[in-house]
């Protein structure tokens, strides 16, 4: 499933919301949210629409042409991939167990990348401390991201911090 | 009114806990529900001591009663008694000498109150067949959370409800160690002397800052209120030792404080620090309070907090379960 943010334009006549969000079910999508203000008016005289959903990146095309068939028109189209975000801390010898392969093991995944690290080392025989924040495609691609930043953790004798409600 | 004889097997902290309670609050038990509990018989590794119509509680502080050599496993198995209140030192492999003295005492039809987690912990379906079997009533509210009523919460108070988790804060020294390297912005080590110079810590901390007590409340835990069948040997544990001020503060940074959590869920039981938001109620845990977030299927989830530690504490949750087994309401 893919995050997809779009503004859309309905002309003003009765059965046209229903028939944006009609194919959105029937596509297997899910509705996030919707803002959708009667009075406003663009200048071509249609009702702007925003709309976030999540969808199968294959249906994504489908949607879009089942809009048009019924006239609306998708003016701006934007992907939230990586929407799933979750900080964890790491402990231990992080930078002499190759932190690069760490960090590769998570963005190697194509569905989560490492978007932010923050080190504190303290003295050269001491335990240092690394805050790293995840960000990942979805719950289910954030879990799998989770289980992988653990086994390296594992392998290489580090401590996993992760947060007390999980995704 | 109903007199209940009790023996109180190891006269360490907890058991003099005890004591001091009944002198203090034995008229209570007797007025409000109607349980006279007397103290005949005392055994520690000193001997014992013995009355049938009960021992001077202030004499038997000070060990000043007469001292026969009969020892533990003898008062138990020929003592005249109606309940034993087991509070010798706990061990985390053998479970032992608590094991035999719970066994011997249900064994010969004696209701039993511990404050032991070892025995549980290991042997919680044996200790509970024999219990059935021979109709013994067998309690322990005091081995987990010390005063934090949590057993029998969940046995009495939400009977009905299905325990789809439970997960919390367990161990005061672990909390109040973490709480103070995060406060102070000291290393673990030198925490570590100030709470064993506060009696916070034991000589030996490994029990504690391991995550082994914590381990083994989860596996009462699960095994005695969520229905698990979970041998304490299956937790995945890890302690707090590794968390350094560098750790607590990356989290300080983020909106988190570190705790040691306990959790059991899915069958599951994990004991782990955890980054807990600042503003999530377990983060207010300061000091050696323990927190315990109960999740069930038509109350939602349910959380308690209390003192974990303490001689009275556990004490109070041992004479709360005496009197519970024998109240009649009035």
């Amino acid at each position: 499933m893919m995050r997809v943010a779009m503004e859309i334009e309905l002309k003003d006549i009765p059965g046209q919301l229903f028939g944006a969000l009609g194919p959105i079910a029937d596509l297997g999508g899910n509705i996030i949210s919707i803002a959708h203000q009667r009075d406003l008016r663009t200048p071509r005289g249609t009702i702007p629409i925003k709309i976030t959903i999540e969808i199968d990146e294959k249906h994504l095309d489908d949607l879009i042409a089942r809009w048009h068939d019924v006239g609306i028109t998708v003016m701006q189209k934007g992907e939230e991939r990586l929407h799933e975000s979750v900080f964890l801390i790491l402990v231990g010898h992080i930078v002499h167990t190759d932190l690069k392969s760490t960090i590769d093991a998570v963005d190697s995944t194509g569905f989560a990348e490492v978007v932010d690290l923050t080190l504190s080392m303290p003295g050269i025989d001491e335990e240092s401390s690394a805050g790293i924040t995840i960000k990942a495609t979805g719950r289910a691609e954030m879990e799998r991201a989770i289980e992988i930043l653990e086994q390296e953790a594992v392998n290489k004798e580090l401590l996993l911090i992760k947060p007390l409600e999980e995704v | 009114m109903k007199r209940v004889d009790i023996i109180i097997i190891g006269f360490g902290t907890v058991g003099r806990g005890l004591a001091t309670i009944i002198r203090k609050n034995g008229s209570l038990a007797r007025d409000r529900f109607g349980v006279d509990i007397r103290i005949v018989g005392i055994a520690d590794l000193r001997g014992s001591m013995m009355d049938p119509e009960g021992l001077d509680i202030d004499d038997a502080l000070e060990w000043k009663c007469e001292i026969s050599p009969v020892n533990s496993i003898e008062l138990i198995s020929k003592g005249e008694y109606d309940l034993m209140v087991e509070t010798t030192p706990s061990d985390v492999t053998t479970g032992e000498p608590a094991f035999t003295h719970i066994k011997t005492a249900l064994n010969l039809g004696k209701a039993v109150v511990t404050s032991n987690k070892g025995p549980i912990a290991l042997y919680y379906r044996e200790l509970m067949e024999l219990s059935e079997r021979t109709g013994s009533p067998f309690r322990f509210e005091a081995s987990v959370g010390g005063a934090m009523p949590i057993i029998n919460l969940i046995r009495d108070n939400l009977a009905g409800n299905q325990i789809l988790g439970i997960k919390g804060i367990f161990n005061g020294t672990c909390n109040y160690i973490l709480t103070r390297m995060a406060e102070e912005g000291l290393p673990y080590e030198y925490v570590l002397s100030e709470a064993q110079s506060l009696g916070i810590a034991e000589a030996d901390p490994s029990y504690d800052v391991d995550g082994i007590d914590t381990a083994e409340k989860l596996t009462i835990l699960a095994n005695a209120v969520m229905g698990m069948d979970i041998a304490y040997h299956d937790v995945s544990v890890e302690g707090i030792r590794r968390i350094t001020p560098d750790t607590l503060k990356l989290a300080l940074d983020k909106g988190y404080v570190v705790k040691l959590i306990g959790e059991a869920v899915n069958g599951k039981i994990e004991v782990a620090p955890r980054l807990v938001p600042r503003d999530h109620p377990f983060a207010l845990m300061r000091g050696t309070l323990n927190i315990a977030e109960i999740t069930t299927d038509l109350s939602g989830p349910i959380t308690v907090m209390g003192r974990g530690a303490g001689a009275i504490e556990a004490a109070s949750a041992i004479f709360s379960d005496i009197i519970s087994i024998y109240r009649s309401e009035r």
